[in-house]
């Protein structure tokens, strides 16, 4: 019996602005899930702090709400513990790349099996309007009255000189699209990153759906390579009058998961507790 | 007239002292002594003054102490630095290539055995390393070690390489020859007696042994002195032990994913200092909001900050009882010996797990650092107490992970179990785990919490929280905690040889603080702890009104000496 969006909601009383970007992440991730024929009890989804991080309320399968910028160690974490779970990270771009950024190339050099989805807005939402690590340089917001002096992080080149094996980015105004690529990131052996162009209706003036809606094109209607490292990093830099969606990257490397002997024998959660050592206390006598 | 034969082996780092001092007490375990040793060594990997000091005894010992027998000097500054803790008869044993002044130490009696360990290693072939078993067979010889058996310690120290192994024997044998049979008396000869069922490990060792005992799963650390040995340990062991090891990023990524980790279902732990540690405690509070259990180390060394960081401290006692922010139940143990690091560590992840709540087992750099032979580890005693899972769900109920319960503790599922999703959750929430903000929910899910402390009291109160060495009716009560203990217990001995009736009441557990410490509390009470500020003081007069008129602190990062206990007490009682 196959699921239906109804089965992945939870009931709980969804506080995003009316709008939100994130509302489409939400859909889509749940419709990514369905057609994917995943079981809710077989995936977990972690998420941070901001207002991305109320998809756990949101979202019916197991889940685990974290502090601020540390989706990624829990995650690989979780993917260790027991490598027959599906694991989705969601974080917002202030989780992601300002306070939880030491965790990012980390787990994308590891290839930790698992997706991380960012919901990237491009501002703190949730803290009502401050600068993030992705606003652009000379955007202006209550913390940058004078527009921001540092230039904005750039989550795909990040993730490319991390060693990311799947690297894509979805926007939030086109959900179809949004479905397939996380469809991919969910199927896909290895580190996911899934940078979402999320527009904050209530705080970002600038980035609004209408402004990438004048400015997306899909990398799959040009041609573009994702085997192709050095194309995939040169439309990674693209960022002006024509913004790329899709698959820019895609390498198959053994996971982190894969370099642990212990888990050869099944995850580690299913496993018995060993608790004889008397096989170790030789090398002590 | 001590009873115990002092060996210190020193010299630069990158000489191998550590490992002559662990072999040489390791050969003299194996002889039928007892051993206790640690390493002294500046935060550097070559150069700078590292020295080992090795006690072994007849009977149980317990500390080093200031006073040396047996000085094996790998290089000149070595002779120079420890002469005057040389005992009158004691013997030096050093390199020609480092030549000494004429008639040094001849006031006290001292003999120089010079060996030639560069010329010997030379004519061998071997690396310059090697001359610190030259003067581990010349040490053999003179404190009258069984050399085979200091042969079969480094043959398996070096297990599966032939040729190093020969060498190293060699040396053994050319550094014995030496100097026995040279007719010098020395006069702390050890009897040897049969090989005992003894074990010679640190407190880290037992530390990594107590949690692969209590099925733990997942180990994940960033390195950082005293604590690193158990990553070094069980990193070198997952194969074996059927047990994830992950050197992090961070300490912050080291106590998360010990947290993700232990919401999946995996027997997890982190160990760190209090660098580290500070590093953890917003995870540590997410663990307590999550219910998630989880086992930290605290390896304790002198700060603030970088401190002192290959030396001791307890410092950090009271940042273990209340570091992290918001309010939560935690249990904090405190071994004083490997013994106790192993039992504690299994006893850790029970705990951690009946009660869903963080663990801290604090230790130090003594405990953690220091060798010490211990009765072979009793391991029936080894019981896994996974408290109250939930192994499948057929409903009709929804499953609530955080259901209101008598005792505050909600039967744990994991992700994955058929018929039911497991929500953790940093916000406070239902009982469900959706987030609320609601009062009623919010008041509930406090109070549930906090209901877990009486049960968790009534476990740790069988755990002999608090324990009690000497004398049955004392004159005098010496207190302490952690690596304080071994020092104590010697001081005890002293004391007891001056005629003076003392007891050491060691404070195992201090949090919950156990009841009836205010018992052993009468009469002249002294206070030991390496701090300056007497964090177990706080903590008893908080929990029991005793304040304390006498105590005894040392904080330079060296251990306690057990005359310099004595001493004080001896002070005290004037």
């Amino acid at each position: 019996m196959s699921l239906t969006m109804k089965d992945l909601e939870t009931g709980a009383t969804n506080t995003w602005c009316p709008g939100c970007g994130n509302f489409a992440i939400l859909m889509t991730v749940k419709q990514a899930l369905i057609q994917l024929g995943l079981r809710p009890e077989e995936v977990v989804a972690v998420s941070g702090i901001g207002c991305h991080g109320k998809i756990t309320d949101y979202l019916k399968v197991n889940t685990l709400h974290v502090i601020h910028g540390r989706v990624l160690p829990a995650a690989t974490a979780i993917r260790v513990a027991n490598h027959d779970l599906t694991v989705l990270g969601f974080a917002g771009d202030g989780d992601a790349f300002n306070i939880g950024m030491g965790h990012f190339p980390h787990a994308a050099r590891r290839n930790v099996d698992m997706a991380y989805i960012v919901h990237d807005n491009l501002i703190y939402g949730l803290t009502t309007g401050q600068t993030s690590p992705t606003s652009r340089q000379g955007f202006v917001t209550k913390t940058s009255p004078r527009g921001s002096p540092e230039p904005g992080v750039n989550p795909l080149t990040q993730a490319l000189t991390g060693s990311a094996t799947f690297v894509a980015r979805a926007f939030a105004g086109e959900p179809k699209h949004m479905t397939e690529v996380l469809k991919q990131a969910i199927r896909h052996k290895g580190f996911a990153l899934v940078d979402v162009l999320q527009p904050c209706v209530s705080f970002n003036r600038v980035n609004t759906y209408e402004f990438y809606k004048q400015r997306v094109y899909k990398l799959e209607d040009e041609g573009h390579d994702a085997g192709d490292f050095n194309a995939a990093y040169q439309r990674a830099e693209e960022w002006g009058d024509r913004i790329p969606l899709g698959v820019f990257y895609v390498e198959d490397r053994p996971t982190f998961e894969e370099s642990f002997p212990a888990l050869a024998k099944g995850p580690l959660v299913k496993q018995h507790l060993k608790s004889d050592v008397s096989g170790l206390l030789r090398e002590f006598s | 007239m001590d009873d115990t034969v002092s060996v210190v082996v020193g010299g630069e780092a990158g000489q191998g002292i550590s490992r002559s001092g662990m072999l040489l007490g390791k050969a003299l375990m194996r002889c039928g002594f007892h051993c206790y040793g640690a390493i002294d060594y500046p935060s550097l990997i070559r150069g700078g003054h590292n020295f080992y000091q090795l006690r072994a005894s007849a009977r149980p010992v317990y500390s080093q102490t200031p006073h040396v027998d047996l000085l094996v000097a790998l290089n000149r500054e070595s002779v120079l630095l420890h002469l005057d803790e040389l005992n009158r008869g004691g013997g030096v044993i050093h390199d020609e290539r480092d030549r000494l002044d004429e008639g040094l130490g001849k006031e006290r009696d001292l003999t120089f055995h010079t060996v030639p360990m560069t010329e010997i290693v030379k004519e061998l072939g071997g690396p310059d390393i090697m001359r610190n078993t030259v003067g581990l067979g010349a040490a053999a010889a003179l404190i009258g070690l069984d050399v085979g058996v200091l042969k079969e310690v480094v043959a398996e120290t070096f297990e599966g390489r032939e040729k190093i192994i020969r060498m190293n024997n060699e040396a053994v044998q050319r550094g014995y020859a030496h100097v026995v049979g040279r007719g010098l008396d020395f006069r702390c000869c050890l009897e040897p007696g049969e090989r005992p069922d003894r074990l010679w490990l640190t407190g880290n060792e037992a530390v990594a042994l107590g949690a692969v005992a209590a099925g733990c799963k997942f180990f994940s650390a960033y390195p950082m002195t005293p604590a690193s040995p158990v990553l070094h340990y069980l990193a070198g062991h997952d194969k074996a032990n059927d047990m994830a090891v992950i050197q992090t990023e961070s300490e912050i990524a080291a106590a998360m994913m010990a947290v993700g980790a232990s919401y999946a279902g995996a027997r997890s732990m982190t160990a760190t200092s209090g660098g580290g540690f500070c590093l953890m405690t917003e995870s540590m509070s997410l663990a307590a909001m999550t219910e998630a259990p989880l086992v930290v180390m605290l390896g304790q060394r002198p700060g603030p900050s970088t401190g002192l960081a290959t030396y001791s401290a307890q410092g950090d006692l009271l940042f273990a009882v209340y570091g992290a922010h918001g309010e939560f139940q935690r249990v904090v143990v405190a071994p004083g010996d490997p013994e106790e690091c192993f039992h504690l560590t299994v006893e850790a992840f029970n705990l951690a797990e009946r009660f869903q709540i963080p663990v801290i087992v604090v230790g130090d750099k003594n405990v953690l650092e220091g060798n010490q032979t211990i009765p072979s580890l009793d391991l029936s005693r080894v019981m896994v107490d996974r408290g109250k899972l939930v192994e499948s769900w057929s409903g009709p109920d929804e499953y609530k992970r955080f259901l209101d319960t008598d005792d505050g503790v909600s039967p744990r599922a994991f992700p994955g179990t058929g018929g039911l999703l497991v929500r953790g959750n940093s916000n406070e929430h239902d009982e469900r785990g959706y987030s609320t903000s609601q009062a009623e929910p919010v008041d509930r899910m406090v109070d549930k919490r906090f209901r877990k402390a009486e049960h968790i009291r009534e476990v740790v109160e069988k755990l002999e929280p608090i324990r009690v060495y000497g004398d049955k009716r004392p004159e005098v009560i010496l207190v302490g905690w952690g690596s304080t203990k071994g020092p104590a217990l010697e001081a005890l001995r002293l004391l007891r040889d001056e005629g003076v009736r003392a007891r050491f009441v060691q404070v195992v557990f201090v949090e919950p603080f156990p009841d009836g410490l205010d018992k052993y509390l009468k009469g002249d009470c002294i206070l030991f702890e390496n701090n300056r500020s007497a964090q177990l003081g706080t903590l008893i007069k908080l929990n029991t009104g005793y304040s304390f008129k006498h105590v005894g602190l040392r904080y330079d990062g060296r251990p306690f000496n057990p005359g310099e206990i004595r001493d004080r007490v001896k002070e005290v009682l004037r």
